[in-house]
């Protein structure tokens, strides 16, 4: 019983894609497996789960961060946006569409992760060039090695955004 | 994986968090990006029973100066030190090693605080701040205490800071008009960490010879070592390629580097002679821009 007290869950506050979410969650919950498995959001992928790989890259407060290195209790109070809320209406964020155009994937698994961290290089850095998107993408790894494809798909989505910065 | 469980306390100033530490003592930790901390956690490398979080205390962000110090908040992340303008400015060296810490998500998240107090022998922060001469302000129980980065580092993973202290600042002396600083590292190709790294901070005078010279290196011991035979030798003497590259030669004098599966011990030496004479041409070169 003492342990169950020293050990005490906390109840936290989080938007996630929009939607207001309150929880009381295990300190030692990170934040991947809420958005998983609280939220049923599985769009992060847990992959090498030592915040090497990228996978489970989401936005928090506008961000590109692991989340598989943060704790849901950190998370308290702040906007975090993963890839099922890119898409608007049904209408595809420019850089999904990029990845379809292009075939930026081949077995999918670093895909999320992938996309999430090519929106932030976008929203800082509108107008890339293949050496600044290959160097953006230095936290996030494809084991299928489609990397060809994944920096086309991120010039594709540039070029259809027209250079600007479409921060949303 | 998961960290063994753990008791979490949003601390709100800079005092409760001191309260807290002394209330749980050893079996506590401070929590700031939780970048070095959580991996270290998940793999059961440490498993401590609170953690008492810093990013909830207000005042801990940010670069502002004072006087002719550059003070850096110790919850700044480093994508927001390599981005700040006063940094940029007066401390390009220190945008180097901000710049090549981890990836861009670690970026956006780990703090400049939790690299100096985590003191990892692979990091990039101490060697730098080293060479900049900067010093960390310390909250205990009562008042505060500045330890300069000379004296803060002791081994592995270890530090001056006392169990029940705060890293709130690190403060950065604003180089004398014609310096230069420059941080060059050679990164594991797997993990990032440093093989081997050389921070510089030069002070050119007018005539061309080297006024001040400050040059510290990583990778070549249980944390930051200065290369005070390079020092020595560059003093007085005229910031030419040929002098440079002698000073350089003499910076793995009195290191004595561990040898890995990735680096030997000789080969380390070597690095960081070779990385020793480029932070030193560089911080150059920026002097004589500036």
């Amino acid at each position: 019983m003492a342990a169950e007290i020293e050990f005490a869950a906390v109840p936290i506050k989080v938007t996630v894609n929009g939607v207001k979410h309150e929880a009381v969650v295990e300190p030692r919950t990170l934040l991947v497996y809420f958005l998983r498995e609280h939220l049923n959001l599985t769009g992060a992928h847990v992959g090498c789960d030592t915040s090497q790989c990228g996978a489970c890259t989401i936005q928090l407060n506008g961000r590109a961060v692991k989340s598989c290195t943060i704790l849901a209790v950190q998370a308290n109070e702040a906007e975090i946006t993963t890839v099922e809320g890119l898409a608007r209406e049904g209408v595809l964020h420019p850089v999904q569409e990029g990845f379809r155009e292009k075939h930026g994937l081949q077995c999918g698994y670093c895909t999320p992760g992938m996309i999430m961290t090519a929106v932030s290089l976008l929203e800082t850095n509108p107008n890339p060039t293949e050496e600044e998107i290959r160097h953006g993408l230095e936290g996030n790894l494809c084991r299928c090695t489609g990397y060809i494809n994944i920096v086309e798909s991120i010039r594709w989505a540039a070029e259809k955004m027209g250079g600007k910065n479409v921060s949303r | 994986m998961f960290p063994a469980s753990f008791g979490y306390v949003a601390a709100h100033s800079v005092e409760e968090a001191v309260q807290l530490l002394t209330k749980h003592g050893e079996d506590a930790k401070l929590l700031a990006g939780g970048h070095s901390l959580i991996p270290a956690m998940k793999l059961r490398l440490a498993s401590p029973r609170t953690l008492i979080d810093l990013a909830t205390v207000p005042g801990l962000r940010g670069v502002r100066m004072d006087g002719n110090t550059l003070a850096i908040g110790a919850l700044t992340v480093y994508a927001d030190v390599a981005s700040s303008e006063l940094v940029q400015k007066h401390l390009p060296g220190l945008v180097d090693a901000a710049s090549v810490i981890g990836d861009v998500q670690v970026r956006n998240r780990g703090t400049i605080g939790g690299s100096i107090a985590h003191a990892d022998p692979g990091a990039d922060f101490p060697v730098i701040l080293t060479a900049l001469n900067a010093s960390f302000v310390l909250q205990p129980r009562s008042g505060s205490r500045t330890v300069a980065a000379d004296d803060f580092f002791i081994d592995f993973y270890t530090t001056a800071m006392a169990a029940n202290e705060v890293l709130t600042e690190i403060r950065v002396p604003l180089p004398m008009a014609g310096s230069g600083t420059a941080y060059v590292k050679l990164p594991h190709p797997a993990s990032g960490y440093v093989v081997v790294s050389a921070g510089a901070l030069i002070t050119r005078q007018p005539s061309g010879s080297c006024a001040l010279a400050r040059v510290a290196l990583g990778g070549l011991g249980s944390g930051p070592v200065r290369a005070v035979a390079t020092e020595t030798e560059l003093q007085g003497k005229p910031l030419t390629p040929e002098v440079i590259a002698a000073a350089a030669a003499r910076a793995a004098e009195e290191t004595d580097p561990e040898g890995d599966t990735y680096a030997s011990a000789e080969y380390k030496r070597h690095v960081a002679i070779v990385y020793t004479r480029r932070a030193i041409e560089a911080a150059v070169q920026r002097a004589s821009a500036s």
